[in-house]
């Protein structure tokens, strides 16, 4: 009997690939643990073994092919024995039956993230008639990091696999090319160490990149976080600055599991002495970051690993940056202002448009920085419209939500026609099966819900 | 009971006159100005915790002198005796302690983090071991500057024990960072000795899968120190990497002022300080190889008791600070 041979995925995150090379060809004899060929995403590059043995009877998907969706048949293999011509299928029409892998569930969600059309305007500052370049959020990130490079030499980024393997998450891709061992420097598994180590390289007069491979493993480090690298100033009467960034992706990934999926914007933007950036969109993310690099402070940089591939609109502008502490009005709306950052400032966009077409303008907020967190953008929006829903991927115990809604009851309590509601992750560790993970994190349709429930009466 | 450092009959060659004193000078006035410092915590005008130098002061004293300009120097929480080592002014050093204007943190640090950038002295840390990461990042950034100075990292044998210590150590040597690590085994980690603490009490030892040398000093002889730290400074100044330097000393007063003292006995305390005193036994050679006479000595002394005198008086005549203070220095203004 035929066996078909799929595409396979590299990486949780990954829903389509190039299929790079065949190392075997029609007719061939394979056996199991063959290699047969070589695929490749943005991130890596992998080789497809056999699992059974047979005859390479058929390529469906000739080598050089972009775009692959994961689990598509690339080929088939007959038994032994088994007449390869019978074996005849039409290549384009089983490239598009091709269905993902992933949980239905988690593939909506990661479609609701999907980037707009067009360019994100908020910032008044980018002239007229100016240029717009489609970026992925994870080129974005690595432009600002080399753009500061050039511009600052003692700017340097370290961190687990930043140099050769050019980056876990392909975020520092080509800089060691560039800027050589001297400034992207590859570090053992060793946060506590790694961190404090970049803390005492800004005390001696640099200006370093911490890149933690996710923000999850930076809780072995956040003790020099947040004692050494965000109270020293203060304990030394202003003499000790820190001019240093902690990056790396933060909140969940796609089916890894409790450990490797928390977000961390409540527990950093807790600390005075942080400031702490959370962006969503690639050019707000690359003018941030260089921000964030030229910043005397100890920045934490929260990226976000489901919007790394997503492409936006990044002016062509040779030093665009935005001010930490400022949170952007990204749609304007009457009824109802939703807050949120990273990757829920996607979801609240998708929600406004379902929100428009059962009648409800939303205002959408993009909160950029979680510290110093911009309140009065928020009391603005909502002494407009009145109502108030935030998002966040967090737990709502402690979370950013409770802040905001605190700061919003505080100073704009009058202006309030219902109480505000909380979109978060559910009050549980995040679990891995599909189904349950779907259930425990916040997705569009939550926000579009609790925008509803603000303003039923309206 | 703890092993201390074998006393040893101190005959060093023919000591160098201008240093034999200033190194009598360093020590005395890190010890009295510590014994002033724990007068002045049992009459309440220093509080939280405070770690006194008493009995350790050759360490800093010997390893002080290796260094040259643009060196920095890195510690933990029993700091002062460090900060009057890089010549800063015990007046700003007091001051910080009964949490004044006048102090080095404006009053906004305490006893354990202190810092002196004018002075490269870079803490003054709290956490225990925190600072030989940082320590290394110093190093990290002298190399990466193409800069020819060393750091020095000290910490001591309970620190000895903590991750972060090895995770430093392994980049270090990795990466040949100009640092010297100076543990200052004082025999006991609060109140647990190193027998109880540690697997491996040989504490020099402890880079050794790290392919860092190490080599174990009398830290209660000065010139013992001194001699070891250029040969560990030297090493880490000409590129070849880290150095760890295992100072074998004792604290005659407790962990810190509120010590219970049960873990060791009165003995064993009052043997050091009569057989092995650093002071003491620096004394005994000035005086025996004729460079100063005990009258030239007693003169000293009454300097640097009219230098802590001065010390504390203005650390209490110092204003508090300011309340507006307290919303100082919690960030840098971000240039235009």
């Amino acid at each position: 009997m035929a066996v078909d041979i799929l595409m396979p995925a590299l990486s949780p995150t990954m829903e389509e690939g190039t299929l790079a090379k065949w190392l075997k060809g029609e007719g061939d004899k394979v056996e199991a643990g063959d290699v047969i060929a070589e695929i490749e995403t943005d991130k890596a590059t992998m080789e497809v073994e056999a699992v059974d043995e047979g005859t390479l009877a058929k390529i469906l998907i000739p080598e050089g092919t972009e775009g692959v969706k994961v689990n598509a048949v690339i080929a088939v293999l007959t038994e032994d024995g088994e007449d390869a011509g019978s074996v005849s299928v039409s290549t384009e029409a089983e490239v598009e039956k091709v269905t993902p892998v992933a949980e239905p569930e988690v593939l909506e969600a990661q479609a609701a993230s999907d980037a707009p059309a067009g360019p994100i305007l908020t910032n008044p500052d980018i002239p007229e008639g100016t240029t717009y370049t489609k970026t992925v959020l994870r080129d974005a990130l690595r432009d600002a990091m080399a753009e500061e490079m050039r511009r600052d030499e003692t700017v340097f980024v370290m961190g687990e696999e930043v140099a050769e393997y050019q980056g876990a998450y392909k975020v520092t891709r080509e800089l060691l090319q560039e800027f050589g061992a001297r400034r992207v420097v590859d570090t053992p598994i060793t946060e506590h160490g790694f961190a404090g180590l970049g803390v005492g390289a800004a005390f001696g007069g640099l200006r370093p990149i911490v890149e933690f491979m996710t923000f999850n493993f930076a809780m072995q480090a956040i003790d020099h976080i947040i004692n050494s690298a965000a109270k020293t100033l203060y304990m030394s009467g202003g003499q000790m600055g820190c001019p240093i960034v902690f990056r790396g992706p933060n909140a969940a990934a796609a089916r890894v599991g409790a450990q490797h999926s928390q977000d961390y914007a409540a527990w950093y933007g807790h600390v005075p002495g942080l400031k702490v950036v959370a962006p969503w969109d690639a050019a707000s993310a690359k003018a941030l970051l260089k921000s964030a690099i030229r910043d005397p402070n100890p920045v934490v940089f929260l990226e976000h690993e489901l919007l790394y591939g997503l492409e936006f609109d990044v002016p062509d502008l040779e030093d665009y940056t935005l001010p930490i502490g400022k949170a952007a009005v990204i749609r304007e709306g009457t009824d109802v202002t939703l807050v949120g950052y990273s990757r829920m400032v996607g979801f609240s966009m998708e929600a406004a448009d379902k929100l428009a077409e059962q009648g409800i303008s939303a205002e959408v907020i993009d909160l950029r920085s979680i510290r110093p967190l911009d309140m009065e953008t928020i009391i603005e929006s909502v002494k407009k419209t009145n109502r108030l829903v935030t998002a966040e991927e967090g737990w709502k115990h402690m979370g950013v939500g409770g802040e905001i809604a605190a700061g919003v009851t505080e100073h704009a309590f009058d202006y309030l026609d219902a109480p505000p509601l909380r979109v978060t992750q559910k009050d549980v560790p995040l679990p891995y099966a599909g189904n349950l993970e779907a259930l425990s994190l916040p997705s569009a349709d939550d926000v579009v819900a609790a925008a509803k429930a603000v303003c039923e009466g309206m | 009971m703890a092993k201390a450092a074998t006393p040893k009959r101190r005959s060093s060659p023919k000591l160098k006159k201008d240093e034999a004193l200033k190194f009598y000078r360093d020590m005395l006035l890190i010890r009295r100005f510590e014994e002033r410092a724990g007068q002045l915590y049992g009459m309440g005008k220093i509080a939280g915790f405070c770690h006194l130098y008493i009995g350790q002061e050759a360490v800093v004293t010997g390893m002080q002198a290796c260094l040259k300009e643009g060196d920095q120097v890195i510690t933990g929480y029993r700091d002062h005796g460090h900060m009057l080592a890089c010549d800063m002014d015990p007046r700003g050093v007091m001051a910080e302690l009964t949490g004044r204007e006048g102090g080095y943190s404006r009053g906004k640090g305490g006893s354990m983090h202190m810092f002196s950038r004018e002075k490269n002295f870079f803490g003054g840390h709290g956490i225990v071991g925190a600072q030989v990461p940082l320590g290394t990042g110093l190093a990290f950034s002298n190399k990466y500057l193409g800069k020819d100075n060393v750091s020095l990292a000290y910490f001591g044998d309970g620190a000895a024990n903590q991750g972060q210590v090895y995770e430093a150590f392994n980049m270090a040597s990795l990466w040949d960072l100009p640092v010297v690590y100076v543990i200052e085994n004082n025999m006991y980690a609060m109140g647990t000795s190193v027998e109880r603490h540690a697997s491996e009490t040989e504490l020099f030892k402890r880079g050794i899968s790290f392919e860092i040398e190490g080599e174990e000093v009398d830290g209660m002889d000065v010139y013992a120190v001194k001699k070891a730290g250029e040969k560990a400074v030297k090493h880490a100044r000409s590129g070849k990497g880290p150095y760890i330097l295992e100072m074998k000393t004792y604290r005659y007063r407790g962990h810190s002022m509120s010590d219970p003292a049960k873990y060791r006995k009165r003995e064993e305390v009052d043997d050091i300080r009569s057989h092995n005193d650093p002071i003491d036994g620096l004394k005994g050679q000035i005086i025996e190889q004729g460079i100063a006479s005990e009258e030239d000595l007693k003169a000293i002394d009454k300097e640097i008791r009219a230098i802590v005198k001065d010390a504390a008086d203005f650390s209490i005549e110092s204003p508090e600070p300011d309340p507006s203070e307290l919303w100082t220095d919690v960030l840098l203004p971000v240039e235009a």
